[in-house]
């Protein structure tokens, strides 16, 4: 497909996003952080470093943090992705937010939705990690504010919180 | 983190009470410039130079004008003779490249279009044809004879908030030379038994919040002007861009929501001036969007170059210091005179002096500009001052602790003359992170443990106003144009109106900063909230009580002493009058509401503590404990202390997450952080892919946060600002470890290569 104002070539994507089915046409070339933000309105999804280092744009592709900064909306073709947004139920906080709100791990907040989404991703695959493994893990999501120490106690607040209810 | 229990006297101060912006920003919905939609907005990109010095000769469209969705495309061409230069301090820089292009990354042509990407497309065809002109590109080749002058410096004219004397500019690439002298330092060297002279280099530091600079600019009719920006402080920017567009102050409307981040990268000015004349050409209104790469060049902390001796007698009792530092502001003035007056005013540190001596001079170089950055001036010099006190130290057989213990100021003494008495107890806060690093305990090889104080003066001018609304139905209304930077600033005027009006948090909205509906704040930074917007507040809510409390009076005919205000209600003896029904009473309707009014200025407090200036010192006190790796030069930090002499926690939890962010800055900049210049002026490592962030992996292995509480501060409560004295405390404590270690720098940041190399040179 050819857009008629661009005289660009377009595709169709087909994606689950926050659990709801969207179909997009796009640009072959448009990357996932501006799709996700400028068309379906996931302001959540930060833009900052450009180049996969910060953390700020991650984004859970089929439970996988990726940096949507550097991944093509193509590449979510046929895939589940998950934004800060589908976080929460309603207004019950998921068990992560909520250590990051009581832990104080919070200043300006940008950093924030791709930290909580990285410790997402951590504790799906280590319910309950080491500090080396938590290090492993957030060590591609910069923050400048929190000095991190308040991260490190809510990701392991969360962990606790976790296996006491069990995954979500 | 040592915690002490809640208090018991108050119900919201000195609580660690969660911040009230934590929910919007763990679920994604605060919304940052960036995030905001304005009718028919258009996208800018902007074509930046890469050289470091020329003249522009032609500017190559290629088809950029062509590519679907483009609208207007700016050049110096329609800014000239129209539009005349900005700046805070020097009104030297113009709003995109005029004829001239003086650093790598400058603007030269902005294009405004329907989409981001037909905008970045435009971009990418445009090429600028450049005749090189001469380029200084370091502090030494600025001010060697003959080079070539960046500006017409004798001509330049003042901003509007330069406010430091005099410009006194003469010829060449000196932007501004601040010097004091007491005592006649000459005559003290001369008693001195030991003189530690060194020189010292200091790298430009990229701030790195992590929301680049974000404006959008929306133009009604040619006069008038709103402005959506990250800008920390939106009053100063309203009168800059008044004054630049010709328009009156209440014409422009400057609207600030949630900053991802400030640290004085987006103080004072930055792209509003830019993007306001892309909207204009365009007709519409625009956003800029820096990336992190344009806001690495859009400003940074000034490389700096020193020069300093202390001299002490044979028994540690210090005698003199002299200071000469230049400070490279890059190509264009910004903040720059302002951190080369804190830097020399912070260079003698501390202690009582015989006689000092400062010059430091502002140097204008063909880089990218240099502004504020969170502590300035203290983290330039105070790691080179503390350890010459060391050296001396050792030269006369007293550790740090006792070399400070000897020679630290007390409280009520003069740190300057005619300036504000020292307003801290710095032996008592450098006693308590030496105990905090164990000091005096065995250590083993390659460990060095470092002290380091320093003081800053925090406040900037002490000007800020507030507004308290309490609504009929109880709740409460803050207007305040502090910007909420990430410090927590509506989480703790939150609590002061609640404390005050004895009222639920949660019933208590802070509308941020909106220049046309918020009052006045001078600026959010140097520290200055809490204590001088907080104050503010703190009387706009006694307004409001003492409204409640007259009303109440009237009500109930009792004495003001028989009625206590608590829960959100007037009390007697078991009856209650909650604060709708007072003010219900007082309007006889449902509906009204009571107007609190809080004004701060120089004279304005009780004790005039603002008048002589600085509003408080603000302590930077660091301890660290360092391991080096003598094969690899690596540096391993093994304890980071920090002390934050606050006067009174509002908000203890609040008060460490500033310490322990400031002290992880101060790592990085004591550590890893550098902004590396070519010899053709071009940043080398201008992206996060090769200008090293500190990660959660760089954490030392302890931090040790300690609030001293002592009542001498003269905001809220007896509070005192916090956030940037652990930055410079760190740093400097850094250095002073690593000389405890054997590795004597004369140049920061601490690489594993110049460790190693300084590791080696001792041992020759």
């Amino acid at each position: 497909m050819i857009d008629t104002t661009t005289q660009r070539p377009t595709r169709t994507i087909r994606a689950t996003v926050n659990g709801a089915p969207v179909e997009l046409v796009i640009e072959p070339r448009d990357l996932l952080l501006h799709v996700l933000r400028d068309r379906l309105g996931l302001y959540g999804v930060k833009s900052s470093c450009d180049v996969q280092v910060c953390g700020a744009c991650t984004v859970l592709v089929d439970g996988a943090p990726v940096s949507s900064c550097t991944t093509l909306a193509l590449e979510i073709d046929g895939k589940r992705v998950e934004t800060i947004e589908g976080m929460a139920t309603g207004n019950d906080l998921h068990p992560i937010q909520q250590a990051f709100v009581d832990k104080a791990a919070i200043q300006c907040g940008f950093c924030t939705p791709g930290m909580v989404l990285t410790t997402k991703a951590l504790l799906t695959d280590i319910p309950r990690p080491t500090r080396a493994e938590i290090e492993a893990y957030l060590g591609g999501n910069l923050c400048r504010c929190t000095g991190y120490w308040n991260i490190l106690d809510a990701v392991e607040d969360a962990a606790e919180r976790m296996a006491g209810e069990g995954a979500r | 983190m040592t915690r002490h229990a809640p208090p018991t006297d108050t119900t919201s101060i000195g609580h660690d009470v969660p911040r009230v912006d934590a929910v919007s920003k763990v679920t994604g919905q605060a919304r940052y410039a960036g995030d905001l939609q304005v009718a028919g907005m258009l996208h800018g990109r902007i074509w930046r130079s890469d050289r470091a010095h020329a003249r522009i000769i032609r500017i190559n469209l290629n088809g950029a004008d062509r590519i679907p969705g483009v609208v207007a495309i700016l050049t110096g061409d329609d800014i000239r003779g129209v539009v005349p230069n900005y700046g805070h301090a020097l009104k030297d820089r113009p709003p995109i490249a005029v004829d001239v292009v003086r650093f790598v990354g400058e603007p030269v042509v902005a294009v405004a279009a329907e989409t981001l990407t037909a905008a970045s497309d435009a971009i990418a065809l445009i090429d600028v044809e450049f005749e090189d002109l001469p380029a200084v590109v370091t502090i030494d080749a600025a001010l060697a004879d003959g080079a070539p002058a960046l500006h017409d410096t004798v001509h330049l004219k003042a901003g509007l908030y330069h406010g430091l004397g005099d410009l006194n500019l003469v010829p060449g690439n000196v932007c501004y030379h601040h010097a004091f002298a007491r005592g006649t330092v000459d005559d003290a060297f001369a008693e001195a038994d030991i003189i530690v002279e060194g020189e010292y280099t200091f790298p430009a530091v990229f701030q790195y919040a992590m929301e680049p600079h974000t404006t959008i600019a929306e133009w009604i009719g040619d006069s008038e002007l709103v402005v959506r920006s990250s800008c920390q402080h939106p009053f100063l920017v309203r009168g800059e861009l008044a004054d630049l567009f010709g328009l009156a102050v209440n014409d422009v409307r400057v609207i600030v929501p949630f900053l991802g981040g400030g640290f004085g990268a987006k103080s004072y000015t930055k792209m509003e001036p830019i993007t306001c004349c892309l909207a204009k050409k365009a007709r519409r209104p625009v956003r800029i969007a820096n990336s992190v790469d344009e806001s690495m060049v859009t400003t940074r902390r000034h490389g700096m170059k020193a020069w300093m001796r202390t001299g002490a007698k044979a028994d540690g009792t210090l005698l003199a210091r002299q200071v000469r530092a230049w400070f490279d502001t890059g190509a264009y003035a910004d903040n720059g005179p302002r951190v080369v007056a804190t830097g020399a005013d912070a260079a003698p540190g501390p202690y009582r002096w015989e006689a000092v001596k400062v010059d430091a001079w502002g140097v204008y170089t063909n880089t990218s500009p240099a502004g504020s950055y969170r502590a300035f001036g203290a983290t330039h010099l105070q790691w080179a001052g503390e350890t010459q006190i060391d050296e001396i130290g050792r030269r006369c057989g007293l550790d740090a602790l006792q070399m400070r213990e000897k020679n630290l100021l007390e409280a009520g003494e003069y740190v300057r003359p005619g300036g504000k008495p020292l307003d801290a107890d710095l032996k008592g806060d450098i006693r308590k992170a030496a105990e905090a690093l164990d000091w005096g305990s065995p250590k083993g090889p390659h460990v060095g443990r470092g002290l380091s104080v320093g003081l800053l003066a925090a406040g900037a001018q002490p000007v800020s106003t507030a507004i308290v609304r309490l609504e009929a139905d109880g709740s409460a209304l803050l207007l305040v144009s502090t910007t909420e930077v990430g410090q927590g600033t509506r989480t703790v005027f939150s609590q002061i109106v609640a404390e005050e009006l004895q009222m639920p948090m949660g019933r208590i909205k802070v509308i941020g900063a909106d220049t046309q509906n918020t009052p006045y704040d001078r600026s959010t930074g140097a520290s200055r909230s809490t204590t001088l917007a907080g104050m503010a507040v703190l009387r706009a809510a006694r307004e409001v009580r003492a409204q409640l409390l007259a009303i109440a009076r009237k009500v109930t005919g009792l004495p003001d002493a028989a009625i206590t205000l608590e829960g959100g209600a007037a009390r007697h003896e078991g009856e209650a009058w909650d604060y709708p029904t007072l003010i219900r009473k007082h309007f006889g309707m449902v509906g009204g509401e009571l107007i609190g009014r809080g004004e701060v200025r120089p004279e304005g407090n009780d004790d005039g503590s603002y008048a002589a200036g600085p509003v408080f010192w603000e302590v930077c006190l660091g301890g660290a404990e360092v391991e080096v790796d003598p094969a690899t030069g690596k540096v391993h930090v093994r304890k980071a202390v920090s002390v934050a002499d606050v006067g009174k926690a509002l908000n203890p939890r609040l008060v460490e997450a500033q310490e322990m962010g400031g002290a992880m800055q101060g790592l990085g900049n004591a550590l890893y952080e550098e902004m590396l210049f070519d010899a053709t002026g071009t940043l080398v490592n201008g992206s996060l892919y090769d200008y090293h962030v500190p990660t959660i992996a760089d954490l030392p292995d302890s931090f040790s946060s300690n609030i001293v509480e002592n009542g001498d501060g003269p905001g809220p409560y007896g509070s005192k600002g916090v956030g940037e004295g652990a930055l410079a405390g760190i740093a400097a404590a850094v250095a002073t470890a690593l000389a405890d270690a054997g590795v004597y720098l004369d140049e920061l940041p601490a690489t594993p290569e110049r460790v190693w190399r300084g590791l080696h040179r001792k041992q020759d």
